[in-house]
């Protein structure tokens, strides 16, 4: 793995930076909706990276309201772009 | 010696016998750009008053520095319409002891009225005043600085409180008339290098949509004033400043001329929109308590049938001679409403202050149908709620809520309910559209809210409406 990323700051829009980590997934979050929605939003982040099979990765993500679908997908091209594995493809 | 009233900002204070504990005034008719309330309260900081309260029309980003002075105990209590930025923020999470007192336009110009709110010394900036105090707020001469249209906020000031001070940055010969603000009310002049940045008008709550959403909303909310019953020759009509109730506008005029009807007056904050149908012939006269942009202030100084209010004649509940108790439609926005129909438009859905209760209770409450446009979500806060942050005006006041997802109607208004349907309106369930907002959102985890009281918001006729917790 390497460091990646995909999004943008855009409102409605989530920037998801991917980096290698040693054991465990960190996700440290960063929302305007923080207070309402951070435990939902770091809770799709970590769905949608284990159902790609990434289990060892440090995630930062810079949310500005983005909804579920938007962050399931920018999260889903920062792992293809972090691992190389195109989950598209197949 | 003749000339007694033009003075210096210091010699005005002095003048005005203002003491410690009491209230002072402003109004907020140049929004971003105002000047004259960081200027006269560094002033009386500097003077060592101390324990002020605060009156003014509406309070914005502009106004941050007020900030370091509520922390040095010059202002201790705040009484305003709005409150937004950097300001509204602290405030929010906690900075005052004593609450902000959040009032309508037209319930602060009742409570001005009636004494309930009593103003010691109002300091009112003026694009122009003569040295007597005939004060008005478009140019009246080659030397103008500034103009802001309508002072309509700040007449009750002048005529209610026990002193004013006029601010003005073109002192122009006497007399300077007509004017609202008039000499017989004013106590001393003080001429400043600015009382306002007029660029800055405009700046702030009303942008002019090209969102494809805010269009569809606006073709929407027209087809709802279009089928209301209400769109007969002669309708009146007020706009607040959102978005999508702008551009409503621009389709209202389409359908006017196509079946040739025109309306008596449109009312409340007056924007270049409303200026173009009136000079269209479309609109019969103008009735502006706040001019919301260059083009409406320009055009108040110089079309009679263009006409200035004070916030008492506009909205207030308590004189049946207000305006708005002739006001047909008004379109509105919202931060929230919810499945009863109550309307937020003070307490963002993370529980911090960003907006302004302004006129939205008055004509909500006083007008034949209020239409409320609203998209769903905007991004992850949904506008469609079960129960809203914080009442501002009562679901009883509000006829029509319109979303991209579809119109709902209070079940109160069936015959509206009806004309809409009839006429091929999407009609649904308003708990259905806040179902279908939390079915693409998910429920929000509760705000943390702490339990000190920071806000109070009255409703126009004086009782308190509903009460704003600081926010962890």
């Amino acid at each position: 793995m390497k460091e990646a990323s995909a999004g943008t700051l855009e409102s409605g829009d989530i920037l998801i930076q991917i980096a290698p980590a040693q054991k465990g997934l960190e996700i440290e979050l960063q929302s305007s909706v923080a207070a309402q929605f951070g435990r939902q939003i770091k809770e799709v982040i970590k769905d949608t990276l284990e159902g790609l099979g990434v289990e060892d990765a440090y995630v930062k993500a810079v949310d500005k309201g983005a909804l579920d679908c938007t962050i399931r997908a920018r999260v889903t091209a920062a792992a293809v772009r972090a691992t190389g594995k195109d989950v598209w493809k197949d | 010696m003749r000339n007694t009233k033009l003075v210096s900002l210091e010699e005005a204070i002095r003048r005005s016998g203002l003491k410690d504990g009491m209230t002072i005034s402003f109004h907020h008719h140049f929004r971003g750009g105002d000047k004259v309330v960081n200027m006269v309260v560094d002033k009386l900081a500097e003077m060592g008053f101390k324990n002020l309260h605060l009156a003014a029309s509406s309070l914005s980003d502009v106004h941050a520095p007020l900030i370091e002075h509520i922390k040095n105990g010059v202002i201790t209590r705040i009484s305003t319409s709005g409150l937004r930025g950097t300001l509204a923020d602290a405030i929010s999470r906690g900075l005052m002891e004593e609450p902000v007192v959040f009032r309508s336009h037209g319930g602060r110009g009742s409570a001005i009225a009636s004494g309930e709110l009593h103003i010691d010394v109002a300091f009112l900036g003026a694009s122009a005043s003569d040295e007597l105090g005939n004060a008005c707020g478009v140019p009246r001469s080659e030397n103008a600085k500034s103009i802001c249209g309508s002072l309509g906020y700040a007449l009750p000031d002048a005529r209610y409180a026990s002193h004013v001070v006029v601010l003005t940055d073109d002192l122009v010969p006497y007399p300077n008339l007509p004017s609202g603000i008039r000499a017989a009310d004013v106590e001393s002049v003080v001429v400043v290098d600015s009382v306002g940045d007029s660029s800055k008008i405009s700046a702030g709550a009303i942008r002019d949509s090209k969102n494809p959403r805010d269009i569809l909303l606006a073709k929407s909310a027209a087809k709802v004033v279009i089928n209301s019953g209400l769109f007969v020759d002669g309708f009146s009509i007020q706009t607040g400043t959102g978005g999508a109730s702008l551009a409503v506008v621009k389709y209202i005029r389409e359908e006017m001329i196509a079946r040739g009807i025109k309306a008596s007056f449109a009312l409340g904050g007056i924007t270049a929109h409303m200026v173009k149908l009136h000079e269209e012939g479309l609109i019969g006269r103008l009735i502006d308590v706040q001019s919301f942009d260059k083009v409406a202030a320009e055009s108040i100084a110089k079309d009679p049938s263009h006409v200035e209010v004070s916030a008492v004649e506009y909205a207030s509940g308590q004189h049946l001679g207000s305006a708005t108790h002739a006001l047909d439609i008004v379109i509105l926005s919202a931060l929230e409403v919810d499945t009863d129909f109550n309307v937020n438009v003070l307490v963002g859905s993370d529980g911090i202050i960003r907006g302004a209760i302004g006129g939205h209770q008055d004509t909500a409450a006083d007008s034949a149908l209020s239409i409320i446009v609203c998209p769903l979500l905007r991004g992850r806060i949904p506008c469609v709620v079960p129960k809203v942050t914080t009442l501002i005006t009562p679901g009883k006041s509000v006829d029509v809520v319109v979303t991209e997802y579809g119109v709902a109607v209070n079940p109160e208004r069936p015959e509206v309910r009806e004309r809409l349907v009839a006429a091929g309106v999407h009609v649904v369930d308003i708990h259905d559209l806040a179902a279908k907002a939390g079915s693409i959102i998910g429920t929000p985890d509760p705000l943390p809210f702490g339990d000190k009281v920071v806000g109070i918001v009255m409703n126009r006729d004086g009782s308190v409406l509903d009460k704003i917790y600081n926010i962890k």
